[in-house]
């Protein structure tokens, strides 16, 4: 049962990545963010009914995350606005500043 | 007999070092003042060096002082001085030499810029033979011997501004080094074998006066070292050809270093070591036949050059080759009474060609002449010289060749051959030189003048001395005082009546030669040359030795020092810039990394999570 469960985190988690590291626009990188996290509450959930030590810890946790990804949805996109704004485009690439 | 002087022997290297360390401190400020505080520096070792002589004359005992100078574990290293009958004269004998050059360069080395450095120049040298001729073992004596050998290096190149004087320096220091890595050889060997490392002169006598405590083959083996290192030092074949290029230095230093005393060392040194000879026949035969040929090789090359320090250059080296042939035929004293005399009468010649100098500039012979009408005290003086030089009675240098060809008669027939024509040539080239320099007319067009006094002094003293100095030792009723008093046995004179007539018969008949080619002209300067251009050449091109250690040695070694600069700078800089290369790549690598795009980073991160756990989990299968 828990590797079922595992598995389809897992390729949550993958697709989430892919995402993260391929797609230009801002606003696909956000939600795939999302997506990896969603994948990593998925988890801590199994883990709380079927892992070796079941406990409310896992479930607790992940309320946590979801509560902490909703304010940092909202504060990425709040930076993402102020950035369209600041220089008409949402292109990740386009923001190098870090380097110099 | 008591010693009182003796004790204080320690003191007379001590004058001159002060000497130097005065010019060295306070050089600049002291133009004139610089030569009077080294005279009276060599002053004092003469006063106090005569004083010794004259106990030791009296009969006073040998005396010996040392302290420990380095202490390691039981073994002490010692320093010290010994003095004996034959460090007494030495000393005498160089202090003496050393005063006199010193009064002579005030005056040849007036106009000189750096006239305080040369003289505290001379004083280092003074010390540095001083010390040598005192030393009691062979350590310090070496050490004194390189300090010798750094003042000749830095008193030939003291115009450095020359070319010819700089390379000659380093050609004298390099070929001398040949030398001085033989003795510094024999005295690893020597302080290996010997009982307790004792390389003192006296533990020396008393371990080779013995048979059987060496074995003969490491005893030949330590000879012949010691004498390399001897060759090197005092111009015996094949190691000669510094000496000549060293007259590039001032006359007076040609004079005081380059004749009379520092090349004069590696005798002393092989008299002063001369039981390790002994005890070897085989060494004293090698000694014998390379100072016999020395003495006749150089004398050959004399013949034809044109420089007048060269002539007198190939001079000294024949005269030297002359002491090495007497003590390989067994005769310390015969070798030493020669060097002594041959102290004299060489300073006396070198001293005179620098008055020459002074007066002419120019060192070829070919364009002096004349020069005896105005040089009237330098020409009567010279001529002194070279008369003594040529062996002609009653002057010094025809007793103390007399003695070594008289030994030389005795033990070897073949070599007192050798010597007879050496001292044919030898009187043909003074003659020669003497003849071409101050008969005939003059030819450069300036009138020359006499030196100034300061010059001419000590050209008198010299003559002097070059006339009565062969008189400590004469063959006569078989007194032989010198011997007696050197060695403690009278040496023997067999034949010498014979030898006294051969030997100045020839003398005359090499004068007589010079006569009539050059001043009466009744045998035709070119009758050789005509005849056998090739010899000629071979004598002036000094048998095309330079050329021939040029082509063996420079070039082969150069090809070798090449060979390792390539490997220098090939494999082993080419590792080094491999590895520097290896991190300027990685480094550049890692720039182009950062380039500011965050999903690289992200994307990096991730690669490095994957070799991570690929790795963790192929150590399993590992």
């Amino acid at each position: 049962m828990l590797s079922s469960y595992l598995t389809m985190a897992a390729i949550l988690f993958c697709i989430g990545l892919y995402g993260a590291l391929s797609k230009r626009n801002a606003v696909i990188v956000l939600m795939s963010v999302e997506l990896m996290l969603n994948a990593v509450n998925l988890n801590l959930v199994a883990f709380s009914k079927y892992g070796v030590v079941p406990s409310l810890a896992g479930q607790i946790f992940s309320l946590f995350t979801i509560s902490v990804a909703a304010a940092e949805v909202a504060v990425g996109v709040a930076i993402l606005i102020a950035l369209f704004r600041a220089r008409g485009a949402v292109n990740v690439d386009e923001f190098n500043e870090m380097r110099r | 007999m008591a010693t009182v002087y003796s004790q204080y022997a320690w003191l007379v290297p001590v004058f001159p070092l002060a000497a130097f360390l005065i010019l060295t401190a306070f050089g600049r400020g002291m133009k004139q003042a610089g030569a009077i505080v080294a005279a009276l520096g060599s002053f004092g070792a003469l006063a106090l060096s005569a004083l010794v002589l004259i106990e030791h004359l009296g009969g006073a005992d040998e005396y010996n002082d040392s302290f420990n100078w380095i202490e390691i574990g039981g073994y002490a290293l010692t320093a010290g001085f010994d003095v004996t009958n034959l460090t007494a004269l030495m000393m005498v004998v160089v202090s003496l030499v050393a005063f006199l050059v010193n009064v002579y360069s005030i005056g040849y080395m007036k106009d000189d810029e750096r006239i305080t450095v040369f003289f505290g120049y001379v004083a280092l040298f003074t010390f540095s033979m001083l010390g040598l001729v005192l030393a009691d073992n062979l350590l310090t004596l070496y050490i004194f011997w390189e300090l010798v050998g750094v003042c000749s290096f830095l008193l030939i190149g003291f115009w450095y501004q020359k070319p010819e004087a700089k390379a000659a320096a380093k050609k004298a220091f390099i070929v001398t080094r040949i030398g001085d890595v033989g003795l510094l050889i024999a005295l690893l060997l020597l302080f290996w074998y010997m009982p307790d490392h004792d390389l003192s002169f006296a533990a020396i006598e008393n371990v080779f006066g013995q048979t059987g405590l060496i074995t003969e083959g490491i005893t030949t083996l330590i000879a012949i070292l010691i004498f390399v290192g001897a060759v090197g030092k005092s111009g015996q074949f094949p190691l000669h050809v510094w000496l000549p290029d060293a007259m590039e230095g001032p006359t007076p230093i040609s004079a005081l270093i380059h004749a009379a005393t520092m090349v004069a060392a590696g005798v002393f040194l092989v008299a002063r070591t001369f039981p390790i000879f002994e005890a070897s026949q085989a060494a004293l035969d090698t000694v014998a036949w390379v100072g016999a040929f020395t003495a006749i090789f150089a004398a050959s090359i004399a013949l034809a050059q044109n420089d007048i320090k060269r002539i007198l250059a190939y001079s000294t080296v024949s005269q030297l080759g002359y002491m090495m042939m007497a003590i390989g035929l067994g005769s310390v004293t015969a070798g030493m009474f020669h060097l002594f005399t041959h102290a004299f009468f060489k300073a006396l010649l070198f001293l005179g060609a620098g008055s020459v100098i002074h007066a002419v500039h120019t060192q070829n012979i070919h364009e002096m002449g004349g020069l005896g009408r105005t040089m009237k005290t330098t020409a009567w003086t010279f001529a002194v010289g070279a008369l003594a030089l040529a062996g002609i009675p009653p002057l010094s240098g025809f007793w103390s060749k007399d003695a070594i060809l008289a030994e030389a008669l005795h033990a070897n027939p073949a070599l007192f051959v050798v010597g007879i024509a050496a001292a044919l040539l030898t009187a043909f080239y003074m003659s020669r030189l003497f003849f071409l320099v101050f008969a005939g007319n003059p030819k450069s067009g300036g009138e020359a003048h006499e030196s100034p006094a300061s010059m001419t002094a000590p050209l008198v003293v010299l003559a002097v001395l070059a006339v009565v100095s062969g008189f400590v030792e004469m063959p006569f009723g078989g007194t032989g005082w010198l011997g007696e008093w050197l060695t403690g046995h009278a040496a023997e004179h067999e034949g010498t009546a014979l030898v006294m007539l051969i030997s100045t018969a020839v003398g005359l008949l090499g004068i007589y030669l010079g006569w009539l080619i050059y001043v009466k002209g009744a045998i035709s300067r070119d009758v050789v040359t005509s005849r056998a251009p090739w010899l000629t050449r071979l004598l002036e091109r000094k048998y095309y030795l330079d050329e021939i250690y040029h082509a063996v040695f420079t070039v082969s070694l150069r090809a070798i020092g090449r060979a390792f600069d390539a490997f220098d700078r090939h494999v082993v800089g080419g590792a080094v810039r491999l590895a520097g290369g290896a991190a300027v790549w990685t480094g550049r690598a890692a720039t182009r990394m950062q380039s500011g795009q965050l999903q690289s980073y992200g994307l990096y991160v991730v690669i490095g999570l994957v070799i991570l756990v690929a790795a963790i989990a192929g150590r399993r299968f590992w």
